[in-house]
């Protein structure tokens, strides 16, 4: 399938982050239409028509969750854009922080407009110095430009977007964990019910949306619905943003439409394995989706056909695993940053994420026993289903894929005391 | 020693915009402690103090805030900073071995101030969000990719020079 460029059409580009530059290249003219043509009825109907679907990980139709918002209610109502991406793979959003931030906030103002918010949030991760200082200058240009402020565009439309930086906390990617976060407090994640769209930020109807998902919104605006829905596949509008890493000759961000096969992703846009090595696994949507065998490499990068083979599409980051990488190690890696990431409120997280961490690097120490092994597997079920949030079930659904998949690896290390494979850091760069 | 801690009079004005961000005034604590560790390099007591005097919440809070977040330091770092990134795609691409260079470059171990003053370097395990260029660390907040044993060379004069 070919390369799509719905909000990747100016990576790269030096220019496209000044504003001047921006409106000579179709900056604000999805909005300025809206403006024009459509009451915030409308545009919300665009959207749903749209099979736009939350990009952060969860895949939650974006029209369906504005449309949860109260429409008459007497507190205020906000907008928190979702730019805390931590998930392990995954780096599309910095992206679109970095090289259109405009794009960002003409599909805040979407967004703003069709629910009756006038006070946007973009939580960025702390990590993201960078994309947050381009952010932010961004925004300070768009106020002088009487592009946002008391007349958003020159409207009858006052809206506000201050950018909100993390310090460093996976947890508060979790929606509810950020408006914790935002609020000035640890990120513990909120019990649902209430969901957001009722009780949000500071206890007032709050939409939460991805980067990724409030940027297609200008493209929408501009051409409409159903042509963003007709480049999709059934449920999953438009294209998707492939953030591609691990043992890849070209490893980067590529826009693709839903349904592209991994195969395609990894030997034609990736350039194919690094020295044209064995393919052993792929994790299809950040580290807390199940891990896919080689032979699972034709499956359709889409929610639906990730889900039937028990993983996820996830943030779309697909990260390559070749034949020299060791799964148990892999996996080791994997588990040590849900260790540490567990924010500790549920016990079967923060007591089981340890456990797994801490059972692995005897194993990976060269003092483990078969029945580890078991140990494991009856965590990864003893943790699934038994917390707040997804945290815990994205450490389960690896536990759980890579000693179904790769037994013989486990079985070997536990029994010679060693790995299967040769040290992977033969191929290192820095050697 | 330290003295107890107060934003300068820049800070102070800094400090006053943060706080129209926001519809409360707890809101303002992230922000607010990234500012006071901008100012000093690190968050000590006395900067708790002042954090919860500023935002009328108990010390206690911002203390649970500080150990929470991973970017809040309590003790002091070198004037450069590296936070070497652990997370899978950097593991693959040899990770292990930037750390080892920084070991043996800088003379001191995760967590430690190099003798001269001039660096610190830590190994995290998040995911620094940069697997595109990984092996990946950032120093003093921005990324450093592609490295090599040359490409860390030349990070390190480049910012023993400023």
């Amino acid at each position: 399938m070919p390369i799509v460029k719905l909000v990747s059409e100016y990576f790269g580009n030096e220019e496209a982050r000044n504003l001047k530059w921006r409106l000579e290249h179709g900056g604000y003219e999805g909005a300025r239409k809206m403006f024009r043509e459509m009451e915030p009825s409308k545009v919300t109907e665009e959207v749903i028509l749209s099979n736009l679907r939350g990009l952060g990980g969860a895949g939650f139709p974006a029209g369906r969750k504005w449309s949860f918002v109260p429409q008459n209610t007497d507190k205020p109502k906000y907008l928190t854009v979702n730019a805390d991406e931590a998930e392990p793979g995954t780096f599309k959003d910095r992206y679109i922080l970095e090289w259109d931030p405009h794009r960002l906030i003409e599909g805040i103002i979407i967004c703003c407009y069709a629910v009756g918010i006038h006070t946007a949030y973009i939580y960025i991760r702390g990590e993201y110095v960078r994309p947050f200082e381009r952010m932010q200058g961004a925004i300070d240009e768009a106020y002088e430009a009487g592009i946002l402020g008391e007349k958003t565009l020159g409207q009858d439309f006052k809206l506000d977007i201050f950018v909100h930086r993390g310090a460093g906390a996976y947890i508060c990617g979790e929606e509810t964990g950020l408006l914790e976060s935002l609020e000035g407090k640890k990120g513990w994640p909120r019990l649902k019910p209430p969901f957001p769209a009722l009780v949000g930020a500071f206890g007032c109807p709050t939409v939460i949306n991805n980067v990724e998902t409030i940027s297609h919104l200008p493209n929408i605006m501009m051409k409409g619905g159903q042509w963003f829905a007709d480049l999709g596949c059934e449920r999953n509008g438009g294209s998707r943003l492939f953030a591609l890493s691990g043992c890849v000759k070209n490893p980067g961000v590529y826009e693709l439409p839903l349904g592209t096969p991994l195969r395609e992703l990894i030997y034609e846009h990736g350039g194919g394995i690094l020295g044209d090595r064995k393919l052993k696994g792929i994790i299809p949507g950040g580290t807390s989706a199940a891990v896919l065998s080689a032979d699972e490499v034709d499956i359709p990068m889409e929610f639906e056909s990730l889900a039937r083979a028990k993983s996820m599409l996830g943030s779309g980051a697909v990260i390559v695993l070749d034949e020299t990488v060791c799964m148990v190690k892999a996996l080791h890696n994997i588990e040590n940053f849900f260790a540490h990431e567990s924010c500790g409120q549920c016990t079967p997280c923060r007591e089981g994420t340890m456990w797994v961490y801490r059972i692995l690097s005897r194993i990976v120490d060269g003092a483990g026993t078969p029945s580890d092994l078991e140990t494991l597997k009856a965590l990864a079920e003893n943790m699934s289903g038994t917390s707040i949030c997804a945290l815990c079930e994205g450490a389960a659904m690896p536990l759980r894929s890579f000693l179904e998949k790769y037994p013989e690896e486990f079985e070997y290390y536990v029994t010679h005391k060693r790995s299967m494979v040769e040290d992977l850091q033969k191929d290192s760069v820095l050697v | 020693m330290s003295t107890t801690f107060e934003f300068t009079s820049d800070n102070q004005k800094i400090f006053q915009t943060i706080l129209k961000k926001y519809p409360k005034k707890r809101a303002a604590m992230l922000p607010t402690l990234h500012l006071a560790q901008h100012q000093q390099g690190y968050i000590s007591p006395d900067v708790e103090e002042y954090v919860a005097e500023l935002l009328e919440v108990p010390v206690v809070d911002v203390h649970e805030v500080i150990t929470f977040y991973s970017l809040f330091s309590q003790k002091p770092m070198g004037k450069h900073h590296i936070r070497v990134c652990n997370s899978l795609a950097c593991w693959i691409r040899g990770c292990d071995q930037v750390k080892e260079y920084l070991r043996e470059k800088l003379g001191v171990e995760d967590g430690e101030i190099s003798e001269d003053g001039d660096f610190s370097w830590e190994s995290v395990p998040d995911c620094l969000g940069a697997c595109e260029m990984a092996p990946m660390l950032q120093v003093d907040g921005y990324f450093e990719g592609n490295l090599t044993r040359d490409k860390i060379d030349e990070v390190i004069e480049r910012k023993k020079r400023k």
